[in-house]
């Protein structure tokens, strides 16, 4: 087998946000035995950190897989502007209809950041706390 | 081996810390574009960094001594073959492998993958990562192998 290795890029990136786990299809009672604090009706926040994995090849003349700037710039527009200091249930359009745990969130991160032109997406983490990460890598079940 | 063994793959990592400058500069292209692509990473006099690296072994466990690969043993590879070769050092100026290379947390990986991947004996060299600072770090994993 050859011994020549896949490389990929990680870049962490942090934003700030409050969210409210409520399922519309759940009732009170249910939602509360389900989500537990999480479902206080006024939302709570955390520090989310977001782990960006791409992969491509590694040009000669910059040693690079994908500029920094413009890893940097995407993520900036696309996730960070959209997501921070917001109120994911109320400010981010994808999660009006759809519970934002963390599952959700790393899904709809990877749903934005997966048309960035200048490296191949390979994985998303989103960490909650430092005791909670999610990971999605695009797959369907 | 019995045919309802069953196989366990284990990954082992292991993690080790170098110190070393460097600067990102190609002489084929413009003070201007240097300038354009690499920023501030192109500060002539160079500037530096704490890298952390972490080498996963995969295999499975030795019967006898319930190892995959002694760690005693990578410590000393990876002493040998990275830290005595890049801690302290200018990476462009004193690391022949990455030598006409820009000394990128990608390339660096690479060259690191390279050296270890041959002497790696028990178990196989799975994967790499190196981390420029705590945000910024980039992976070798074996080809076709799952991520693990």
């Amino acid at each position: 087998m050859s011994s020549e290795p896949k490389i990929e890029l990680g870049r962490r990136y942090k934003f700030a946000a409050s969210h409210r786990l409520h399922s519309a299809q759940l009732s009170d009672e249910e939602n509360w035995r389900v989500y537990g604090k999480c479902n206080n009706p006024h939302g709570h926040g955390h520090n989310y950190v977001v782990e960006v994995a791409v992969s491509g090849a590694v040009d000669r003349a910059t040693g690079m897989i994908v500029n920094l700037a413009d890893l940097d710039g995407y993520v900036e527009q696309e996730v960070i502007e959209v997501f921070d200091h917001k109120s994911l249930n109320e400010d981010v359009a994808a999660f009006h209809d759809v519970v934002p745990t963390t599952e959700n969130i790393c899904k709809e991160i990877y749903q934005r950041l997966k048309r960035f032109p200048k490296a191949k997406l390979e994985r998303v983490r989103v960490e909650e706390t430092s005791n909670n990460a999610f990971e999605y890598a695009g797959e369907e079940i | 081996m019995h045919q309802n063994e069953q196989i366990t793959m284990v990954y082992l990592t292991r993690k080790i810390e170098f110190s070393a400058s460097h600067l990102y500069h190609n002489p084929a292209l413009s003070t201007e574009e240097n300038k354009r692509i690499f920023g501030k990473c192109n500060n002539p006099h160079g500037h530096g960094h704490n890298y952390t690296l972490e080498v996963t072994i995969a295999g499975e466990p030795d019967p006898i001594t319930g190892m995959v690969l002694d760690l005693k043993e990578l410590k000393e590879i990876l002493e040998r073959e990275v830290t005595q070769r890049m801690d302290h050092r200018f990476l462009n100026y004193e690391v022949a492998e990455l030598k006409d290379q820009i000394p990128t947390c990608e390339n660096i990986v690479r060259v690191i993958w390279n050296l270890l991947e041959p002497k790696i004996q028990q178990g196989r060299l799975h994967k790499v990562r190196l981390y420029e600072t705590p945000d910024l770090f980039a992976e070798c994993y074996r080809n076709g192998a799952t991520r693990g």
